[in-house]
């Protein structure tokens, strides 16, 4: 999977018209004093709204490719994945800010005493 | 081939208070279909008129994860031997048939909602005794235990259980007993099993007799509706290791795990 600037922008644009589409025009039948099947797949949906808009933010915050994240606009005139370490080498976890609010983006960052970074060629 | 019609004779059933009742509904199908697929299609149907879907249980629907359970013509998981409902497809079927699903029927597993049953009994059996002790710290050589060839098979052969529940649907007491000695043997036949082997037999059979389910009187109905094709040899070998655990606890007069 490749990705880019433009077309995350546009998903992060678009994620939010679809899920108010999704919680204002929605046919669950049946009730929630029951067993039902039918809410509890709206209910993961909804999840995967969430999940999505916060995927796709996390991959436009993230400018350098690496592993499975491959942004076009990094890369090496081979087309392989280019890491930006001195910004990236962190681990980074979002924390939610309530609805409506963007989620706040934390780091920790990933130090090697013993082993140096290096960039493994697969040729 | 062209689609086949078929008629379809549901168990509708809005809760477990509530009064069942066998629903007509036409479906069509091709022959590639699974019959879960089948269903998907009838419940988008059946939303797309306001009606509510039929509930059924349905999960990996590669025949592993035990969760579909439907009886097909009278038939768990239907008229396909050794085969769960998922892994059931509409090549079975005719243009024409009618066919009717049911839950599964058994005192011990109440219906929640239309074909969805309550398996959690299965679930206490297992807390009951379905484990084995193991030292912590690290692994041990795999090679320390020998175990012979015939033995791993047949704990093997028991461990293919996946819990579905058709033995308790296909026996005419509900007795859960093709079950319960899947899991004892699996764990008996191997020498990791052997520390709580007497304990575990009367802790699970007592469990499997608190839910409710019933006695086994040798029918062998449970052995031809499962999908794994578990065989009531190891009933035999539960009877045996049950007779041994009641005999040492009158012995010994402490719980049979105390002395192996």
């Amino acid at each position: 999977m490749a990705r880019d600037r433009a077309g995350l922008e546009e998903a992060l644009r678009r994620i939010p018209e679809l899920r108010a589409e999704f919680w204002s025009n929605l046919k669950v039948l049946g009730s929630a004093d029951t067993l039902n099947q039918s809410l509890e797949k709206a209910g993961r949906v909804a999840d995967y709204m969430e999940f999505a808009e916060l995927m796709c933010r996390d991959a436009l915050e993230r400018e350098e490719s690496c592993g499975g994240h491959f942004r076009t606009e990094y890369q090496t005139e081979d087309g392989e994945a280019l890491r930006d370490d001195d910004r990236f080498a962190h681990a980074a976890v979002w924390e939610y800010q309530g609805e409506g609010t963007a989620p706040v983006r934390h780091e920790e960052a990933l130090n090697f005493e013993f082993i140096k970074l290096a960039t493994r060629s697969y040729k | 081939m062209s689609d086949m019609k078929l008629t379809l004779k549901v168990w509708r059933q809005a809760g477990p208070e509530a009064a069942g009742e066998f629903k007509s509904y036409p479906a069509t199908a091709s022959e590639h279909m699974s019959f879960l697929e089948m269903l998907d299609v009838v419940n988008e149907d059946l939303q797309a008129h306001g009606e509510e879907p039929i509930a059924f249980d349905h999960d990996c629907r590669e025949g592993i994860c035990g969760s579909c359970s439907l009886v097909i013509n009278g038939s768990p998981h239907g008229p396909k031997r050794g085969v769960t409902t998922c892994q059931l497809h509409m090549r079975s079927f005719k243009d024409g048939d009618e066919i009717s699903i049911e839950p599964w029927r058994a005192k011990a597993f109440p219906v929640l909602r239309d074909l969805v049953v309550d398996r959690s009994p299965f679930d206490r059996i297992i807390q009951a005794g379905g484990f084995v002790s193991v030292p912590t710290g690290a692994p041990p050589d795999g090679n320390a235990i020998p175990i012979p060839k015939e033995a791993s098979d047949r704990a093997m052969d028991a461990a293919a259980c996946i819990g579905c529940g058709a033995c308790v649907a296909a026996c005419p007491n509900a007795s859960a007993m093709l079950f319960t000695s899947a899991k004892v043997a699996h764990l008996s036949l191997l020498p990791q099993g052997q520390p709580e082997r007497y304990r575990r037999v009367l802790a699970m059979v007592n469990a499997m007799d608190e839910e409710g389910f019933g006695g086994c009187t040798n029918f062998g109905e449970c052995q031809a509706a499962c999908p794994k094709e578990i065989s009531i040899e190891n009933i035999a070998l539960l009877n045996r290791d049950y007779l041994r655990g009641t005999l040492r606890e009158r012995v010994a007069g402490t719980p049979a795990s105390g002395v192996m």
